[in-house]
């Protein structure tokens, strides 16, 4: 499973194809309009200063000025400095946009089957255009037909093909009632039919909201972008007093500097680099969770995943595979194992539930008790019922049961309701009321539930025979999960419906940090509060419909895309393959986009060191001789040294496109030691590369006689 | 360099390392309103003080009002030491018969005392009488003082509380600061220059006739008391024009060490305070050892500088350190130490001209200056100012591990870091905008007494200096004229409150905020990684500011000295 995850990632080479990048140019030209660039303030800042010095070069051709080759390289690359950081953003949304594409095919006019009789056994209906369906319209949707627009099933049981937006070629059922029962605009239904209420119009559909997520049409800074966008926004305006100062400075020196140099020393000093590729990033982070198949609502929630203290995950299904399984039979004494173990396999031969089959496969390879005929025995099926809480089979007059401790204690005891049908019964009932025989059983069930099992009474004809241990089994690798959330500082809270025993068992062998016994949606509601309230960011995934107050109520709420409507509408994102333990790898990719924007920030700014150390010796040379000393670069000469510092400061943006889409690394070895590495790469690195990159390019610049 | 002065130096720091912990104790008790010992004398009169100013001490403020009282006290503040200062001829304690203030001295003078700045564009005993410089500068003095703590509690407050909408009461902070930290130690501090033996009287200035039989005025007054406050309140305005190099401003060896601890004390004694009040110390010896790596380089620098002195002397023999403009009885090691530090903090006192510093000596009190004075700095202003750089350099690498940058709990989001930014903005706003104008400004540049590189840095000492509440002067350039007695009092003007307001605004929006406990994902805010990670953000956001100016000033007249040019 991780592996064929794995896959479905994209590697950095393949982003870069030239169906993405041909366009990109294109864009790229494209985004030099004023009004989307202002979107930018950095790189409008570099726009207007690269197009106020064009229109200077213009008048000093006109007017025949000096050094005119220089400036027109100067200029030339000014305007590549914001045409790469166009590039930079144009590939990032061309990624989405290939995914959009292949999305936009399943939206293909379709026709629906408006149901026009009111009762539910009424199938008439008429044939309307897909996209004339209201809001609350009931169609029919049969075999073969694509469903119209994203609704819930009414009626009906169907397997639909949900390929169009998981990428899973197997289908799936949705029915109504329950927690399946809502299916998307665009997928198909392969058997059966559904009645469907019509909950999206057309446009605002989930295929709909997905184009312009992967699209990044409707994208919106997100809070720690604007913050960021401050700090950018800031650090130019500073520069903007160190360069048209140093006139005035030249001037009281007896030189003077020319526009185009100040310009030039002005654009590498400001942030350029992670102003050219901060929408890029943003973008990227979306699209790494597309590609992981989550779709995340808004860039605000992959943030919000970053910053997440707390994750609450169910037990079964995250923690536990979804059933338990039988492991052991607890027989009382005066019954051997091999008599339980024929009860319980009996009474379980009809059981078609997980648990049931179980018990009968631990009775064949433990006790070698051969499956048997119901027919044969002439064996009747007494089904399990939520008042009986207990199933079995009546053969041959002898009437096998199977059930919840305290309701085969009651059955035994001849439907005495001394049991009271709450989860803690065990310990409700009265000791006095009960044989020895009850007594037994009481003290294997406990013991089992200590342990974490589910304890599975077993009666014969009224006679109590033992106790199957039915066992959650915790997913493997689940554990080094955990321990490995634990280093990146965040807490996991195990939800389970189980008796606080039976929770805190499963949770210690899981190894999560806490648990959430006989969890209603109430209390997780509350627990999700209370959490909020200590200051923390709480992260679940659900998807019922009584989930969709807590998944509101969450930092992040991932809805599982088999969910209900309602509990898709709730969330914040939605996993289309509806795998909860990718909650945590969507907190990676929060963290990992942060990260990303962090290092090239920094990376941006200790990049100023060097190109001041090139620059600075530079424009002073004139006048004062003795700053040849700052040239520790030996640049060879003031043109060349102004030249290859503002190339350096345009193509860097073009090598760090890769690590803009594809992110910084995360390691999960805490904060501490992620500073320090990320310290050691991004910001000495920052210093030590534009040296060593701009030394390169004036060598290059001078062996080319640029200047 | 000497094994003495080094042992100098290190005594130096020991002895202030020592008192940051006592002084923060007792300074967090004073803030959180508790009883100290010192209550059963002071506590009356500070119940006395609120009924007569119709205080309620229980009510805080909202971060605006809290503002608005501080900006109204020195409204009231700058128009009361203005009028004393046009007025001081008809007032009395004027044995020396002083006349009225021109009006753009007494303009700049005031705002250069309510912003704890001190800059002087004045001598003090040729021109102030005694009621001025007791009623007018030394109460200042203390106020402005108060005033720039107070300010840093409140920032603290916000740090440290969590979902509140007040930061503190204005009128109870600076009550308490200057009743119970500032005038029970210089009570005792004035009494100690005084039998160190300096001047406290009010007797007139005393006519001496010198062994020449020449007559001599020598110029006398209430010194001590005004000594006490300008160091421990980092004013730094001298009593005498000379500052701390005259006799009776500094007469010991050990009124000069006594002086320079005073200066850090209360400063470094924050960083323990902010520790204490967001509830682990540790963060605060976080902030101080940033301060102290800085300070220690730029000890190490400027020492370094003065001790080998310049080529051209060295190669005639001289050698032996730059020694103009220091006076003997200091040397350059106590004179060195003395220009790092009242630059570091936001002090201004002098002991030595820094004009007659090498370039390089000279640079690394300016830089001081420049980065904003949050090495220790001034009371309080130091401390908030470098919080204000703690919470970019969170911003920036913050990010790297992965989450919405925190610090000591608290979310560093778009507000935080727009109010940040806008602080630390005007400062080479100031100070570059202003030395881009007086330097091209023909009547400006005849200020400067020196050419070149070095007039270019008189001027932008100054205005930095004045930007960074300093005070202190490069000296050399003539200050007292229209232009810089009108510019220099727009610098420190702008350099106090607009840095303040953004500062108190990110009291507020902090205060307001939900803390958040930390995590194995929280950034460390403790370690040296931390540490280093601040250095590298106040160097770089801080340094590329003004590298351009500082090339065209002390770098480059520091390589023609070594090519034995001299302007």
């Amino acid at each position: 499973m991780e592996t064929l995850k794995l896959q479905k990632r994209v590697p950095v080479s393949a982003m870069l194809d030239s169906k993405i990048v041909i366009p990109a140019i294109g864009s790229a030209f494209k985004k030099l309009d004023p009004r989307l660039m202002i979107k930018n303030p950095v790189m409008f800042v570099v726009e207007v200063v690269a197009a106020l010095t064009t229109v200077i070069f213009i008048k000093n051709v006109i007017t025949g000025g000096s050094d005119l080759g220089f400036a027109f390289q100067i200029i030339l690359w000014l305007w590549f400095t914001v045409l790469f950081a166009n590039f930079a953003e144009a590939v990032a949304e061309g990624r989405g946009k290939a995914q959009a594409e292949s999305l936009k095919k399943t939206r293909t006019e379709s026709q629906a089957k408006l149901l026009t009789g009111s009762d539910s056994g009424d199938k008439s209906y008429r044939m309307v255009s897909g996209t004339s369906l209201k809001v609350g319209d009931v169609v029919l949707v049969e075999a073969g037909d694509n469903i119209p627009s994203d609704g819930e099933v009414i009626e009906g049981v169907a397997s639909v093909n949900e390929a169009a937006i998981t990428g899973e070629s197997a289908p799936v059922i949705r029915e109504s009632g329950g927690d399946r029962s809502a299916v998307t605009g665009g997928t198909q239904v392969l058997s059966d039919w559904i009645r469907v209420r019509i909950t999206a119009a057309q446009g605002s559909t989930f295929i709909d909201r997905m184009i312009k997520l992967v699209e990044g049409a409707e994208r919106q800074k997100t809070p720690n972008e604007i913050a960021l966008n401050i700090l950018l926004v800031g650090l130019t305006i500073i520069f903007v007093f160190a360069t048209v100062t140093i006139p005035s400075y030249a001037a009281y020196a007896g030189g003077s500097i020319s526009v185009v140099v100040l310009v030039a020393l002005f654009v590498t000093l400001i942030p350029t680099t992670i102003g050219a590729l901060l929408s890029a990033i943003g973008i990227a982070g979306m699209d790494r969770l597309v590609r992981f198949n989550v779709l995340a609502m808004s860039g605000r929630a992959v943030e919000a995943a970053g910053d997440v203290d707390t994750l609450l995950l169910d037990k079964t299904g995250t923690i536990t595979l979804g059933n338990r399984q039988a492991t052991a039979f607890r027989p009382v004494r005066g019954v051997t194992e091999q008599e339980l173990a024929d009860a319980a396999q009996l009474a379980s031969l009809a059981d078609e539930t997980p648990e049931g089959r179980s018990i009968v496969v631990l009775a064949k390879e433990k006790y070698g008790i051969r499956g048997r005929d119901m027919a044969e025995l002439s064996a009747t099926f007494v089904p399990f019922t939520a008042q009986t809480r207990m199933s079995g089979v009546d053969a041959g007059g002898s009437s096998v049961r199977k059930g919840a401790v305290d309701s085969i204690l009651a059955y035994v005891n001849g439907g005495a309701s001394f049991a009271v049908a709450s989860g803690n019964t065990v310990r409700a009932m009265q000791p006095a009321a009960m044989s020895d025989t009850a007594r037994e059983i009481q003290a294997i069930s406990d013991e089992i539930a200590k342990g974490g099992g589910t304890p599975l009474a077993v009666a014969r004809d009224g006679k109590l025979l033992g106790v199957i241990h039915l066992k959650d089994i915790v997913k493997g690798g689940i554990r080094e999960r955990f321990a490995e959330l634990r280093r990146m500082g965040i807490r996991t809270i195990m939800i389970t419906g189980d008796n606080p025993m039976t929770a805190a068992a499963i949770a210690a062998e899981a190894g999560v940090d806490d648990f959430l016994a006989q969890a209603t949606p109430e209390d997780k509601l509350q627990l999700i509060r209370d959490e909020q309230a200590k200051g923390k960011l709480v992260a679940m995934c659900g998807d019922g419909t009584n989930d969709a107050p807590a998944l509101a109520q969450a930092d992040v709420g991932v809805a599982m895309n088999t969910g209900t409507q309602a509990a898709r509408e709730a969330g914040n994102m939605v996993d289309l393959d509806s795998n909860p333990t990718k909650l945590i790898e969507v907190v990676e990719i929060g963290k990992q986009l942060l990260m990303t924007r962090g290092a090239l920030t920094t990376f941006s700014i200790a990049n100023d060191v060097a190109k001041y150390f090139a620059i600075i010796p530079a424009i002073f040379l004139a006048f004062y001789p003795q700053l040849e000393a700052l040239n520790v670069m030996k640049l060879a000469s003031p043109q060349s040294a102004i030249l290859s510092a503002i190339i350096f400061n345009a193509i860097i943006i073009i090598a760090l496109i890769p690590l803009a889409l594809k992110g910084v690394a995360y390691r999960p070895i805490g904060a501490g030691a992620l500073l320090g590495r990320n310290l050691l790469i991004y910001g000495l690195g920052g210093i030590i590369v534009p040296f060593i990159g701009i030394k390169a390019i004036d060598l290059v610049v001078t062996a080319l006689h640029l200047v | 360099m000497t094994m003495i002065g080094w042992i100098q130096i290190a005594l130096y720091c020991a002895v202030v390392l020592a008192l940051v912990k006592p002084l923060g104790g007792y300074m967090t008790s004073v803030f959180n309103g508790e009883r100290t010992f010192l209550s059963p004398i002071l506590r009356p009169v500070e119940a006395g003080l609120y009924w007569i100013g119709g205080v309620d001490e229980k009510r805080e403020q909202h971060w605006l009002t809290y503002t608005v009282a501080m900006l109204l006290f020195h409204v009231v503040g700058f128009l009361g030491l203005y009028a004393i200062m046009r007025l001081q001829a008809v007032l009395p304690f004027n044995p020396a018969g002083q006349s009225a203030v021109a009006e753009d001295l007494s303009f700049n003078t005031a705002i250069s005392f309510i912003t704890n700045t001190n800059w002087q564009n004045y001598g003090g005993e040729s021109t102030m009488s005694y009621l001025t410089q007791m009623l007018g500068l030394t109460v200042h003095n203390f106020l402005s003082a108060a005033a720039g703590i107070a300010l840093a509690v409140a920032l603290i407050r916000g740090f440290a509380r969590s979902s509140m909408r007040t930061i503190g009461n204005f009128w109870v902070d600076i009550t308490r600061c200057t009743l119970y930290v500032l005038l029970p130690i210089c009570i005792v501090y004035t009494l100690f220059l005084v039998w160190q033996g300096m001047p406290q009287t009010l007797g007139a200035y005393v006519d001496a006739t010198t062994l020449e039989g020449a007559k001599q005025t020598i110029a006398v007054g209430p010194v001590a008391s005004q000594v006490a406050i300008k160091m421990l309140g980092t004013n730094g305005g001298g009593f005498f024009n000379a500052n701390a190099a005259h006799p009776f401003e500094n007469p010991t060896a050990l009124s000069n060490f006594i002086q320079m601890i005073s200066i850090f004390a209360l400063g470094a004694a924050m960083t323990n305070v902010f520790g204490r009040m967001v509830g682990n110390p540790r963060q605060g010896w976080a902030i101080l050892a940033v301060m102290g790596v800085l300070f220690i380089v730029g000890v190490a620098i400027t020492y370094g500088a003065e001790a080998s002195g310049t080529t051209g002397l060295n190669a005639l023999g001289l050698t032996g350190g730059n020694m103009e403009g220091k006076e003997l009885r200091f040397g350059i090691v106590a004179s060195s130490l003395f220009a790092v530090i009242t630059t570091a903090a936001s002090c201004g006192a002098v002991n030595a001209m820094h004009d007659s510093f090498t370039a390089i000596g000279g640079m690394i009190p300016l830089i001081n200056m420049q980065l904003g004075e949050i090495i220790v700095g001034g009371v309080g202003a130091g401390l908030y100012g470098m919080l204000l750089f703690v919470v970019l350099a969170i911003f920036v690498a913050g990010l790297m591990v992965g989450r919405t940058p925190e610090y000591v709990g608290k979310k560093i989001e778009a507000r935080e870091v727009k109010m940040a930014m806008l602080a630390i903005l005007v400062l080479p706003l100031m100070y570059l905008g202003w030395t881009a104008v007086a330097v091209v400004l023909p009547s400006a540049v005849a200020s400067m007494a020196n050419a070149g590189p070095h007039g270019f840095t008189e001027v932008l000492y100054a205005f930095t200096s004045a930007t960074g509440n300093n005070g202190s002067a490069f000296g050399g350039l003539t200050g007292n004229t229209f232009f810089y007695n009108l510019t220099l009092a727009s610098s420190m003007f702008v350099g106090r409150f607009f840095m303040i307001v953004p500062a108190m605004a990110l009291a507020g929006s902090l205060a307001a905020k939900k803390s958040i406990p930390a995590s194995a994902g929280t950034l460390p805010t403790t370690g040296g990684l931390f540490v280093g990670l601040v250095i590298g953000v106040i160097l770089i956001i801080g340094g590329l500011t003004f590298f351009p100016a500082l090339a065209l000033g002390p770098i480059v007249e520091h390589l023609a000295m070594t090519a034995s040019t001299l302007f």
